[in-house]
Formats: C-alpha cells, structure tokens, sequence
C-alpha cells in the first residue's frame, strides 16, 4: 500500500466500519467482530504509515479543493503519526473494553454507540493527518458532533443536559473563536497549510500576534484550557468507555494536538519566540495545571476527580509548547502518548469498579483492591504514571517538560511542574492507599473482579505504560523527529 | 432558432400551464403539467446558464420591439443564476407536493394550488429575466397574488389572516416600488435598467431620485422581510400549507433579493451614486435581523414558525453582504442567496414529512422521531447543521465569505457578530435535535412509519445538495463571483 | 412651478397618506381594503399627472394634433389598475372567508377569539 492511500484508508476504513457495523446491528456477535476487525485494520494502516514515513516518504493527498486556494489536504508529518499511532492503537483496547462495559451494564442503543464511536476515530484521522488548517477544523467539528450521541448516551434528562453543556462550550468556541481566527489568518498569511516554521513571518503586526493566538488557543476548546474547560466535567456523564475515549483518546487529545500543530506549523516556534506578549500562553496554562489539581483533590466522585485531572494535564501539554525550545516540544509531543496510556487506564479501571462494585464515590472505595486486585493495581501503574514517577511513560514525558523549562530558564513553569506534581500525588496516593490498606465498611455485597474483557483491556494499557518507559520506541522517535523540525 | 427565444419560453411555458391547469378540474393532470412545466422551466434556465457563462449576457426584445421603446429581457449571470435556483427547487419540490398537498388542502382545490404555483413560478421568474423595471412590477404582483391565494388554502384558519396580512403589506410594498419607478420615469423618461443605468448618474444628486431609492428600497424590503418589515412572513410560513412555505421560504425572498440588488446595483450604479446612506441603514438592519430573529426563534414552540424566525435572521447574513460594498460581499450574499435555498428547502420539506405522519410540527410532539422517522430527521439534522454553518455543508462556505468580507472592510466587529450570531443557530436547531433524538417517543408513536419514498427522495436531494455543494462549492462561487462582477461592473 | 403648477402632486402626497394612514389605523378588514384602494389610486394619479404635456391633446394619432401627453404612463397605469382590481378582488374574496372562520371582520375581535381559541 502507498503511503498515499494509507492516508485515504485511515479514513474510509472507520468510516466503512461504521457503515457495517450499522447493517450488522442486529446481530450482536458480529456487530462486535467488525468493529474489532475495524480498529485492528486501521492500526494496521497506522503503522504501515509510520513504517513509510521513517523510509523517506512524505505523502501529501489533497481531496477536493473547497474554497479557491484551500482544499481538503492530508499529509503525515511526526506529531501527526504520534497521535494517529496513539488514538489508534487505543480504539483496540477501548473496544475490548467496550464490550465487556455494555455487555456488563445492558446498555440500550449499543449499535448507535458502536457507530459513532468508529465515525469519531475517523474524525480523530482527520485531524491527525490534517495538512492545513481547514481540514483540522473540519475534523475538528465532525468529532465533536459524532461524539456528542455518545456523551448524550444514556438519554436521560441529565445526560441531555450536560451534552448540550459539551456540544455548547465546543460549538461556541470553535466557531466563535477558532473559526474567525483561521480566517483572520487566511486573510493574513494568505495560506493555511502547516508550515515548519509557520507562515506568518513578516505578514502580521507583531502585538497582534498575541490576539490571534488567544483565538486559536482558547478556540481550540477540546483543550480545555481554563476557563472554556467546562464541558469536560459535564461529559463526565457518558458511559466510562466513552470518557475514556474522550480523555485518553481522541478528543482532548485532538484538542491539544491541535494547538501544539498551530504553535509548530501555522505561528512557528523560532517566530514566537520574537513576540513579546507571548507570556500569558504559559502563565495561563500553569494556572489551569494548579487550579485543576486542587479541584481535583476536592472532588469525591473518582470520574470527576479523573476528569480535573486531566484538564490539568492537558495543560502540560500547552504549558510544554509554549516554552518554546525543541525538547520541551518533543516533551509536549511525548505527553499525548503518556497521558493516553495513563489516563486510559485509570478510567477502564474506574469503569470495572463501576461494573463490578457499583461505586462511583472515592469515599467507598475502602479495601476493594483486595475484591478487585488487577483493576487496582493498574489504577496505581496509572497513578504513577500521571504524577510522574517511574518506571512509567509519564516520567519520561515529564523530564523532557522539565528539561526544557530549565533550558529556557522558565521559572515559572519549572514552579508549576513542582507545584503540581506534589497535588497529583496528594489527589492519587490516597486512592491507593485506602483501596489497599483500609478493611472494607460493613455493608458490601461480595463482588469480584469485572467482565475479563475488561480486565484484559485495562492491563494491556498499564502494561504499556510501563513498557514504554523501558522501550519507548516509535512515539520517542517521533517525538524527537518533531524537535528535529521546531530548532 | 429556439435557443433565440429561450428568454420569453422562461416565462410563457409556467404562464400558459397554469391557465391549462385553472381550467382543468382534474388533481392528477394538472399536477403532471405543473411537474411538466416545472421540469421544462429548468431546461431553459440551464441551457440559458450556459450560454450566458459562455457568450456573455443575452438581450431579447420583447415583440421585437427594440431596447429603449419595448420592454427588453435579459439574462445574465445573476438572472441565469437566480433562474436555475427557482425552477430547480420548484421541480423539485413539485415531486415532493402532491402527497404533502393530499393531506393539508382539500381535494378538490388542489387543481387550483397548481394552477397558482405556475403563476407564481411564472411571475418569479419574469422578475428575474426582465430587464425592464414596470414589468419587474408586474412579475412582483402576479406572484405575490398567486402566493397569497396559495398561503390562504392551509387549513388552519390562522392562514386566512395570515395571507390577508401579507396581502395589505405585500401591496403597500408594490406599490411603494412604483411610486420610486414613477419617479426615476420622471428624471430620465425610461424604463429599461440599462438606460436607467446610464441615465441616471447625470440626476443623481436631485431630491427625486434620492426619493425614488428610499420608495424603491422599502417596497423591496417589504417583500424581502427586512427585519422592521417583516411582520407579515412568520404567520404566512407557519401556517400556509407546508408544500407552499418551503416554495416561497426557497424561492419568493431569494427572488426579492435579486430584484434589490438589481435596483441598487445596475439600476443605481451602486448605494455610493446616490445620497443616501442605504449600506449603513441596511448594515445596522442586517444585525438587529441576524440576532433579534434568531433570539425570537429559540423561543418558539413550532417548527415551522421556529424556521421562518430563521429565514429572517438568514435574509439578514444576505442583506449584510450587500451592506459590504465590495465584490466579496456581493458573492457572499449571492452565495447565501443559492445556499440557503438548499437549506430552507430541505428543512420545509422535512417538516412536511413530520406534518404527514405526526399531523402537527409541534416541536414537543416531536420526541422519539429520530427513531420512528430516521431519514426525514436525518435529512433535518444535515439542513440544520447546515443553517449553523458546520464546514462540509454549504452554510459553512456562506459564513466563510461573509466573514472574510467583513475583514475585507477591517470590519472586526462585525465578523465577530456573525460567528456570535451563528451560535444562537446552534441553540435552535439543537432544541429539535434533542427533543427528537434524546427523549422517548410517546405511546401513540409507536404506529408511526417513515414517510413515503416520494416525499422522503426529494427532501433528500436537497439535503444531499447542501453535502454535496458544501464540499464542491466551486461552481457556486464561481458563478457568484461573475455574478457580483457583473453588478459591480454596471449595467453588465 | 409654482405651488398651482404643482396642486396635482400635492393631492397625490394627500391621498396616498390619507390612504396609507387608513390600512394601518383601521381595524375593520374591508376599510383597510378601501384604504388600500385610495393609496393605490394616489400613484394611479400620480403616473397621469407626470404624462401630461402643458396644453396637449390625448395621444390620438392624427395629423392635427402635434403636442400630446405622453402616452407611455397611461399604459403602464392601466397595468397597473388591472392589478389593483385583481388585489381588491382577492383581498375582499380573503375578507368573506375569514367572516365564514370568525364570524367577524374587525381586527381585534380575530385577535380575541384567537387568544381565547389558544
């Protein structure tokens, strides 16, 4: 397969899958092995492209020419593989995990689930192997409206209520902010292809630089930079497998991915480090990173305290960007992958305590490591890994942060990383701590471990996580590739 | 030889079929010459397009009488433009009709619908082939006439009082537009728009003819439900058989635009010529349109009457073009103009499918439809994400150029409305979404089936449309860019 | 001109607000009808008025007569009364309807029975 059509089958080959998946809606059974088939084949073309692109090829597909001068345009570049490799490779284990989830709960409505949920992974292509920035917007809107059946599940009147909350705070955003800051950059630059080094050398008044990077950053509301970080927790209502996929997988990774894309490609790393205003970038994101965490700390419910964790960490990933030199870029690169593998496991684990125990309450979580030790002890590979501590893929991703803030001399973010490292550990260890070493309160119904496919699935990804930091391979390859084109 | 007479045939075929069909009592014949000339109008306008994108703009005197004495009629860009828009969604809509029409008129009166909608699309589009600013006028009455018969035949009571309404401003409008006619007649002693054109630059700054543009622009504006002169349009479209709003909301407004820009443009040689601030009036209307009837519309309890809010605010987004003064705002509105034909058609229509099985397009009666009714409300969702203007879909290129316009203008202010206002779309259309999709149908839903293929086809092939030029749009802009050159250019 | 010169424009500028100040102020559906007419016939008097050549004849063609009043507005003013006929005709034939739906033709009394039908 040439690079180019492995471009063009990492989209239609979800796409398709929805499409049987739909037909096969009646028969349950087969239902499931397409849509297993359809993840392993789309990893399949993932890493034939990744193969392809470290021999030398540099595909670049354009579809059709939308708007005179601005087509639909794929191309495969680093940081693009890395989120296509990481979203991918997780669509396997998430529906593994999804089946275990819906069998286990006699979900309604399983068929649209599976159906949309293979639309989003196209979107999540789209938006990774996007060559300009009107195809990532494009993508950008399709997930988030193929992921809003999913977040609107369950059809009660709450769960209606937080998806318009989600569909509302993204909508707004993007179109509000995001859209009119890609045309002001259209007029500008008179281009919106991704560009090493960015397009707006010269073409811009330097103090509006600032401006229209606050409308791509805030616009970006998949980022859930603070203070459009609101519909993260709302989504919280969705099934578990569906906030995994939200947190770990595609759409907040889509968020930052897409910011990281704009700061590399579209204003250039080497010509932001020549504006002046540019401070408030990392002193935003270092105050989303400590606020979250302390909410964090304060919530009882273990998927909202999961979902302010991940607002906070998403924020590493900006803060990582906005520092400005290669490693740290690399380090931003790096954390899509760890806090996927992480933040994926947590929330398979929340789910199969759900699943099994019924509890959503951290207070309820006395001694249930002992019922349930492989979900716990992937709870705590995962733990580790976000507060980032090895032998995890975190902390591998948080020394390069660092790395680079120490190069830059970035006080502040060096302060910030400290500062939230000690609130992670403060919001996970007691976790851990009272599923193991408190006995259980009197009342417990006797339960043991979830559905296996689900236990299967959660240990896959904690078993990541740690083999990664032994092995890092492709994602530190391209990682590295990434700095190799900031300088 | 034919090809010589395609401009009067525009007119004649529909005008002739519908006076075969007022004296034919008979539901299925008559509807089959209404689809016949329908389908025949739309020939001509594609072939016209194709000569005019090939040879340039098409002159035809009218009895042979030559330009300045006789009426002239001619086709350019826009016209073709306007020309394929209307016969296209008439035939399309035509297909649509007749089981749509079975269950909202009474049987014995749908000869006379067909009749009516011939008139109607004959007198469209007359106003959009003539080159001759009194016979505009009568083109302009002869398918406001048909339309408020047409708006009378709903069942609803309400719709008698809603045609009569319109009937009282429509004709006010008229009849401001000749007085302004009457006027600019005075000053230069012609009727022809390119006369006009050429003639009036010398008077221009006389009391007269500033007076003859402000009777003309507001007559216009009346038929066109600017936002102060809109009061007639909600009624009409929430209670006029569903068939009939989808027709006019498509088609009667889009035409209306073009009579506007025509005026102003060829007629006038642009706002600038004359003294009188018209884009800034029609700069400050197009926003209080834009977020005033879309606020209205998320109130609304009615589909239908949910839509025509909409319309408004949509006819605010083309007027907006216009108020830019520049060759990407005209395409803008032009633009809009085809684009939100597709939108409105395919949405009307789906409503018309909901009236057939439901019997009311109440939005709470609406729960569960996703499930009962999949392709309509699918069809709904795509003219929905449409109307907010989601990439993909042709809203999506309308916003694209308008904004792009307003930056043109360093306008900052105004393109951030634009974006804000689209929002409030977002919340409209997203109240159906949810009401039919995320709420469990009530009991007596459960006997409800899809409707008809003959309905669900058409509804889809407007939905498909607004896809389908979503991601292919170069046609439309190019032949919106010649269109706006062409008004730009003068006389053209 | 003077102001006598001008009396026929001053008369149409009258009746078309005459007219206009009727369809809005009155509620009885067959007045705003009448007011309707008389704006209408205001711009019919108003295209005649502008025809008229200082003393000319009525356009008849005929050796005789050199000077005469542009015949153009006449015709489109007949045009135009055609239509004026037509929208009375429809407006009234609205009215019969709407009394065989209400049992009333004043404005506000559709409005009550609407509300109270609501």
């Amino acid at each position: 397969m040439s690079p180019e059509t492995a471009i063009i089958a990492a989209l239609a080959v979800p796409a398709l899958g929805a499409l049987l998946i739909g037909l096969a809606g009646r028969v349950p059974n087969l239902r499931e092995a397409i849509t297993l088939t359809t993840a392993a084949a789309l990893l399949a073309i993932v890493i034939s492209l990744v193969l392809a692109w470290f021999d030398g090829a540099r595909p670049d597909v354009t579809l059709l020419e939308m708007i005179p001068g601005l087509s639909l345009r794929f191309t495969a570049e680093p940081l693009g593989l890395l989120f296509a490799l990481v979203a991918s490779s997780l669509w396997i284990v998430n529906s593994i995990y999804s089946i275990g989830y819906m069998r286990g709960n006699a979900e309604h409505n399983q068929t649209r689930y599976y159906i949309f949920f293979a639309l989003a992974l196209t979107s999540t292509m789209g938006v990774a192997l996007a060559g300009n920035m009107l195809t990532l917007f494009v993508f950008y809107e399709l997930l988030t409206l193929s992921t809003y059946p999913l977040v609107a599940h369950h059809g009660t009147p709450k769960a209606v209520r937080s998806a318009r909350t989600y569909m509302g705070v993204l909508m707004a955003t993007s179109i509000g902010l995001l859209l009119f800051g890609m045309i002001w950059t259209w007029q500008a630059a008179g281009t919106l292809t991704f560009t090493p080094g960015g397009v707006f050398e010269g073409k811009i008044y330097q103090p509006l630089t600032g401006i229209l990077l606050a409308l791509f950053v805030f616009g970006i509301g998949k980022a859930a930079l603070m203070p459009v970080h609101r519909w993260l927790p709302a989504a919280m209502v969705a099934p578990t497998p569906v906030s995994a996929l939200l947190h770990a997988v595609a759409v907040v990774k889509a968020g930052v991915f897409a910011v990281v894309k704009v700061i590399v490609y579209i204003f250039g790393v080497e010509h932001l480090r020549t504006v002046i205003n540019f401070d408030w970038l990392s002193i935003v994101a270092g105050f989303t990173i400590v606020a979250a965490s302390v909410v964090a700390l304060r919530q009882d419910n273990l998927k909202r305290r999961l979902a302010y964790s991940t607002v906070s960490q998403l924020s590493y990933v900006v803060l990582a960007a906005a520092i400005l030199v290669p490693i740290s870029v690399a380090g931003a690169a790096l954390h899509i992958a760890a806090h996927a593998v992480s933040k994926i496991t947590l929330f398979f684990a929340a789910g199969s305590i759900y699943t099994a125990a019924h509890k959503t309450e951290i207070s309820q979580l006395d001694g249930i490591g002992k019922r349930m030790p492989w979900t716990m002890v992937a709870f705590g590979i995962g733990a580790l890994s976000i507060i980032g501590l090895p032998p995890t893929i975190g902390f591998t991703s948080k020394w390069l942060i660092l790395q680079g803030a120490f190069e830059a001399q970035n006080s502040v973010a060096i302060g910030v990383i400290i500062l939230s490292t000690l609130l992670n550990a403060a919001y996970f260890l007691p976790i851990i701590y009272v599923a193991f070493f408190r006995s259980e309160s009197g009342e417990a119904a006797p339960h043991g471990e979830a559905p296996w496919p689900m236990v299967l699935a959660l240990t896959a990804t904690a078993g990541l996580t740690v083999v990664l930091f032994f092995a890092p391979g492709w994602p530190l390859a391209l990682a590295q590739e990434l700095a190799g084109i900031v300088r | 030889m034919i090809n010589s007479q395609l401009p009067i045939l525009q007119v004649m075929v529909p005008l002739l079929a519908a006076s075969l069909c007022a004296i034919l009592p008979f539901r299925r014949l008559t509807w089959l010459i209404a689809l016949a000339a329908s389908l025949a109008a739309l020939a001509i306008s594609l072939n016209l397009l194709v000569l005019v994108l090939n040879d340039g703009p098409i002159s035809y005197a009218l009895g042979d009488w030559a330009a300045p004495w006789g009426i002239e009629y001619r086709v350019d860009a826009l016209s073709a433009f306007v020309l394929v828009l209307v016969s296209a969604l008439g035939s399309i809509i035509m297909v649509f009709a007749p089981t749509s029409l079975a269950r909202e008129i009474d049987a014995d009166r749908v000869f006379l619908f067909h009749a009516m909608y011939l008139l109607n699309l004959a007198g469209l589009l007359g106003m959009a082939v003539t080159g001759d600013v009194f016979n505009l006028f009568v083109f302009l009455e002869i398918s406001s006439l048909s339309s408020y018969v047409m708006i009378g035949l709903g069942r609803d009571r309400r719709a008698l009082t809603a045609a009569f309404q319109y009937l009282i401003m429509g004709t006010v409008g008229a009849t401001f537009y000749v007085i302004g006619v009457g006027m600019m007649y005075m000053m230069t002693g012609t009727l022809n728009m390119a006369d006009l054109g050429t003639r009036l630059p010398e008077v221009a700054a006389t009391r007269t003819v500033i007076a003859a543009m402000a009777f003309i622009v507001v007559g216009l504006g009346l038929k066109l439900a600017i936002v102060p002169l809109h009061f007639w349009l909600p009624n009409a479209y929430a209670y006029a058989p569903t068939v009939v709003s989808a027709f006019l909301a498509a088609t009667a407004t889009k035409v209306a635009l073009y009579a506007l820009l025509r005026i102003v443009f060829t007629v006038f040689g642009g706002p600038a010529m004359i003294g009188l601030p018209v884009d800034q009036i029609l700069l400050v209307l197009a926003i209080v349109a834009m977020f005033g009837a879309s606020a209205v519309a998320i109130y609304q309890t009615d589909a239908k009457r949910l839509l025509a809010y909409s319309s408004l605010a949509q006819i605010g987004y083309m007027v907006l073009g216009i108020s830019f003064l520049s060759a990407t705002g005209l395409t803008a509105t032009i633009i809009h103009l085809f684009n939100h034909a597709l939108m409105k058609g395919a949405l009307f229509l789906a409503l018309g499918c909901i009236y057939l099985r439901l019997g009311s397009v109440q939005i709470e009666k609406m729960a569960g439809l996703g499930r009962r009714m999949p392709w309509t409300m699918g069809a709904f969702v795509v003219g929905g994400l449409s109307l907010i203007g989601i990439p993909l879909t042709v809203g999506f290129i309308s916003k694209w150029y308008l904004i792009q316009a307003a930056l043109e203008r360093g306008w900052w202010l105004v393109a951030a409305l634009i974006l804000l206002s689209s929002l409030l779309a977002v919340i409209y259309v997203w109240r159906v979404v949810e009401v039919a999709y995320f709420q469990a149908p009530s009991d007596d839903m459960l006997q409800l089936r899809e409707a008809p293929a003959v309905m669900v086809v058409p509804v889809w092939v407007l939905a498909g449309a607004n896809v389908y030029f979503g991601v292919n749009p170069q046609q439309t802009i190019r032949a919106a860019q010649s269109a706006a050159a062409a008004l730009l250019g003068g006389g053209g | 001109m003077s102001f006598p010169g001008l009396i026929n424009y001053w008369a149409v500028a009258a009746l078309m607000m005459i007219g206009f100040y009727a369809v809005i102020a009155h509620g009885n559906l067959v007045k705003k009808v009448i007011g309707l007419n008389i704006f209408q016939a205001a711009m019919f008097i108003f295209y005649i008025s502008m025809a008229k050549v200082r003393g000319g004849t009525a356009p008849i063609l005929d050796d005789d007569l050199s000077v005469f009043s542009n015949p153009l507005p006449h015709v489109l003013i007949l045009t135009a009364i055609v239509v004026g006929v037509a929208t009375t005709a429809l407006g009234l034939s609205l009215i019969v309807r709407i009394r065989d739906a209400y049992g009333s033709v004043e404005d506000e009394e559709i409005r009550a029975i609407e509300a109270a039908s609501d």
